[in-house]
């Protein structure tokens, strides 16, 4: 599947009280074209991170559901945090990875994922729920049978390549700092 | 100062969120954080990910420290440049100094020069704990960090908090 289109399917599944995190370049920006929201934290830099930030969201809004879309080339350079998440096992954090096996914008340099399986490293950390989904429908089929089994992970396996010209995201850091953190107090 | 008297302090200053990558200096602090009901511990694989899991937590409403060695600042810079500054995201650090004056390991010596530099160069202002009076550093770096909305940090040297 493109990523656009999984990135379609999740976001329009999310609920008015979801919360998201998305990684670094263009999850973000495709993410920012398909449904800007004030519940969504763009990571621009920290490449890695966004499983990090979106665990210190979900253990400190333990009634608020918090959607994380990571990379693979990104889950990659802090797979600790998958530990750390399996460990701490927060039950509403759903971690979803957009794995297209290669770092794509910076050249399309494959990645550890074209031999390694993260839903398995998924397993072994302790998220009780952990899936490979290759196509639109059962990536939908998979978000929802997720609900409620959290620590979740979804690998969704994805093309190189995505959307010609998408716009960057138009926010400010601050700006986009400012209304996640209103929209995460506010409900 | 015992590390109990270090965790209220740290609960009086409104703090409720820690975590961070343990060190021997700062291991009884961590012991008393972890069985504290109001500032739990969260324990990360790497300063990098504390910084994470601390902006996270600043995101969801709380007031979060961030625990490291000084060793770790080297994998926090990119989380401080690229995340907490510009996102704006006031943390604060408590940071153990290893290699202060040279007098500790050789692993330690260089980044013990360099800590107060490197913090100073990122714009993160920088506070030394000194025993006759540490509220006043802790103070120091809430005040700065409230004001600038990015980390600000305090150097703890060995043999401060036991």
């Amino acid at each position: 599947m493109r990523r656009y289109a999984a990135l379609e399917v999740i976001a329009g599944l999310l609920t008015q009280t979801d919360l998201v995190v998305s990684s670094t370049g263009m999850i973000s920006r495709e993410l920012f074209s398909i449904a800007d929201s004030a519940r969504s934290f763009y990571m621009m830099g920290s490449m890695g991170l966004a499983s990090s930030i979106g665990l210190g969201v979900a253990l400190s809004l333990p009634e608020r559901r918090v959607v994380v879309l990571d990379g693979d080339g990104a889950v990659l350079m802090n797979i600790g945090s998958m530990t750390t998440i399996g460990h701490l096992a927060p039950a509403n954090l759903l971690h979803i990875v957009l794995d297209n096996r290669a770092h794509d914008s910076t050249g399309g340099q494959p990645t550890a994922t074209t031999t390694t399986r993260l839903e398995e490293i998924a397993t072994a950390a302790g998220y009780p729920f952990s899936h490979r989904v290759a196509t639109v429908d059962e990536l939908r089929r998979a978000i929802g049978e997720a609900a409620g089994r959290g620590p979740a992970f979804i690998l969704a396996e994805v093309e190189r390549g995505g959307v010609e010209g998408i716009a960057r995201v138009t926010h400010s850091p601050e700006d986009i700092k400012r209304r996640f953190r209103a929209a995460a107090r506010g409900v | 100062m015992n590390a109990t008297q270090f965790c209220d302090m740290l609960e009086r200053h409104g703090l409720d969120f820690a975590t961070g990558v343990p060190c021997s200096i700062l291991k009884d602090i961590i012991h008393c954080l972890s069985s504290r009901r109001r500032m739990p511990y969260v324990g990360a694989t790497r300063e990098d990910e504390a910084i994470g899991i601390a902006a996270g937590a600043f995101l969801g409403g709380r007031s979060p420290v961030v625990l490291m060695q000084n060793s770790g600042l080297g994998s926090a810079i990119n989380p401080l440049a690229s995340l907490a500054i510009p996102y704006r995201i006031p943390l604060l650090m408590i940071v153990s100094w290893r290699g202060y004056e040279g007098n500790d390991a050789p692993e330690h010596l260089v980044m013990g020069r360099v800590t107060t530099r490197l913090l100073e160069d990122l714009g993160v202002d920088t506070y030394v704990m000194e025993a006759d009076d540490p509220e006043r550093s802790l103070s120091a770096a809430l005040r700065s960090t409230e004001a600038s909305s990015i980390p600000a940090a305090v150097l703890l040297r060995r043999g401060l908090v036991q």
